[in-house]
């Protein structure tokens, strides 16, 4: 099904993002500050705050979801990026290529993923700077391979997202009345544990952000985590197949 | 041998009908024009043709490839030139056709061999490392036509070429598409609501308005079946003077559009004199009269019983009086 120009066009459409990627510095910079004002702010507001059951520094605590925060925008963004290319005609091109929808669904999702991984590697270093404590190079590969595993979550949900909607006003909502939401409800600020009420625990663990977050702090930080990170791992597999078969079957069906 | 075929093709969003049942073949080889206002249907038949837009109903054929059932083989054997830019500005020129030719599987030899090739017919090789969005209109068209040639294809549609282009850049623009219809014995199918360029590049067309395909012929045919000469009649009263010259055999057609009237007639100088002395009889005295040589304006005017430019929203200079002459490849 797949031939060498599928291949090449996977590889184009990557090449391409990672120009667009080092060409525009301003939106690199954009998309990386909100979560390290997270990280700061919150990281030395709270420091001193004590939550019970939980382990080491807050800023410890607290790194593992601004990574995951990082790599969910900017690989959101990535997904419904493909508005961009519809209103700028671009799209067009691409789709009147002779090369399947399915390579341009992966093209796209490599480009987003390794710009995203990027700039969650930045908030890691940074983060390790802070005082974050890391659990060991096992630990940090593992976390790699979480991190790519959102990342196209997270661009196959942009994917949805731009093929359901015309216009970038959709989207700015999707952002502001679910995902800011499922960000609290990640175990990404506090821990979640038996202090709180149970419906809040509740919406956390239908939550799949929960997963990714809690699976990143087990993996990075070696504490704190609620669910082993291989256990994280498979449950993170199967949201991430899903997400993706659907995210490619929207972009199959939409039109021009 | 035909190279598109299509059977009924049609597409309506929502309940609007915006390409109704055409049925309509294109010859390998030849250049084939689709003429029309703006919103006829131009773009969402060409939309469909290309496998962008799904028909609601019927079908076509591309090189032998059913539109529905074989789309990535229709995708290999055709180029398009979008009428709305489709580059990524955010790219060097090079790069978008380097982007192109990889998305078509040329290898790295052809890739360069003909990224040459294509920009030095449309004269931006010297060019070719700038970003796309510090080039002119003009020459992302220009770039774009280069582009849709860069896998040879065997059709290429082009959907309005020359929209909003100066007179000197579409006439250098007309001279690309005629030189690799010939020298790449590329078939095209452009769209256009230019009749000008319609007439200078395409020997067959269709004239489509509101959907429907009204007539379909050579340009030659289509201008002969007006007549030879068009006269055009400004006068105190056109109801009258129509009336009394739609009793001379002589004229072919008499058509009154509000404020004019046109005649089709054969050796139109030699009928002015003749015209004035009916006019003088009824009592019509004439302000302005033309004798030229049938436009496809004329041939869309007879069709539709509008000018094909009223709808346009470009500021296009009247034509319905140009001089004889003004196409002198058509015009012997
Ligand atoms: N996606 C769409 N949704 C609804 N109406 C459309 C859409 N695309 C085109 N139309 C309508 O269909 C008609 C034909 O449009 P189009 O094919 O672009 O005309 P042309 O290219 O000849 O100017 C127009 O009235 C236009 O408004
Ligand atoms: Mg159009």
């Amino acid at each position: 099904m797949m031939d060498r120009k599928d291949f090449q066009a996977i590889y184009m459409l990557w090449l391409r993002q990672m120009k667009r990627f080092l060409r525009t510095k301003s939106r690199v910079v954009a998309t990386i500050v909100q979560p390290l004002f997270f990280l700061f702010i919150l990281g030395f507001g709270l420091n001193i705050a004590i939550f019970p059951g939980m382990e080491g520094s807050y800023i410890t605590f607290l790194a593992p979801g601004i990574i995951a925060m990082a790599i969910l925008f900017s690989s959101m963004f990535t997904g419904v990026s493909v508005l961009w290319d519809r209103q700028s005609g671009f799209l067009q091109e691409v789709l009147v290529a002779p090369v399947s929808r399915l390579s341009i669904v992966i093209g796209r999702t490599f480009g987003g993923a390794t710009v995203a991984l990027i700039q969650g590697l930045i908030i890691m270093v940074i983060a390790i700077v802070l005082g974050v404590q890391i659990s060991g190079l096992r630990g940090f590969l593992l976390t790699i391979f979480f991190m790519i595993l959102l990342s196209f979550t997270a661009v196959g949900f942009g994917l949805i997202l731009a093929s359901t909607m015309r216009d970038f006003e959709g989207f700015q909502s999707i952002m502001s009345l679910i995902v800011m939401p499922l960000m609290f409800l990640s175990s990404s600020f506090y821990p979640i544990n038996e202090s709180l009420p149970d419906w809040l625990r509740i919406l956390s663990f239908c939550n799949p952000l929960f997963y990714m977050v809690d699976g990143i702090r087990g993996s990075f930080t070696g504490i704190n985590y609620v669910i082993p990170p291989l256990i994280n791992l498979g449950i993170i597999l199967v949201i991430c197949i899903i997400i993706m078969v659907l995210g490619t079957h929207f972009f199959n069906k939409s039109e021009i | 041998m035909n190279i598109i075929t299509t059977e009924n093709l049609t597409k309506t969003f929502n309940s609007f009908t915006a390409v109704d049942h055409i049925k309509f073949s294109v010859k390998e080889g030849e250049i084939f024009g689709f003429l029309g206002p703006n919103g006829a249907g131009k773009t969402t038949t060409i939309k469909m043709l290309t496998t962008l837009l799904y028909p609601t109903e019927g079908s076509a054929s591309i090189a032998g490839f059913d539109i529905l059932k074989q789309r990535a083989q229709v995708r290999e054997n055709i180029g398009v030139v979008f009428q709305e830019p489709a580059l990524d500005t955010e790219l060097t020129c090079r790069e978008n056709l380097d982007f192109h030719a990889r998305m078509y599987g040329l290898s790295a030899e052809t890739r360069k061999k003909r990224i040459v090739e294509v920009l030095t017919l449309v004269n931006l090789l010297d060019k070719k490392d700038v970003l796309v969005k510090n080039y002119s209109s003009g020459m992302k068209r220009r770039l774009e036509i280069a582009r849709g040639l860069m896998h040879s294809p065997r059709v290429l549609f082009l959907d309005e070429p020359t929209l909003g282009l100066d007179a000197q850049t579409r006439r250098v623009i007309w001279d690309y598409i005629k030189q690799l219809n010939k020298i790449e014995n590329t078939t095209i199918f452009l769209t256009t609501h230019y009749m000008d360029e319609a007439d200078f590049l395409c020997k067959n067309i269709g004239i489509i308005d509101k959907g429907k395909i009204i007539v379909m012929n050579r340009v030659e045919a289509l201008k002969k079946s007006i007549g030879n000469d068009v006269i055009t009649l400004v006068c105190s009263d056109n109801i009258v003077l129509q009336q009394r010259l739609s009793r001379e055999l002589w004229i072919n057609k008499t058509t009154l559009y509000g404020s004019f009237l046109t005649l089709g007639v054969e050796r139109g100088e030699e009928k002015i004199p003749v015209i004035f002395e009916i006019a003088r009889q009824v009592n019509v005295s004439i302000s302005s009269v033309d004798v030229r040589k049938p436009t496809l304006d004329d041939v869309f005017l007879h069709y539709t019983g509008r000018h094909i430019r009223e709808q346009t929203t470009e500021a296009v200079v009247s034509r319905a009086f140009k001089p004889v002459g003004f196409h002198p490849r058509r015009q012997k």
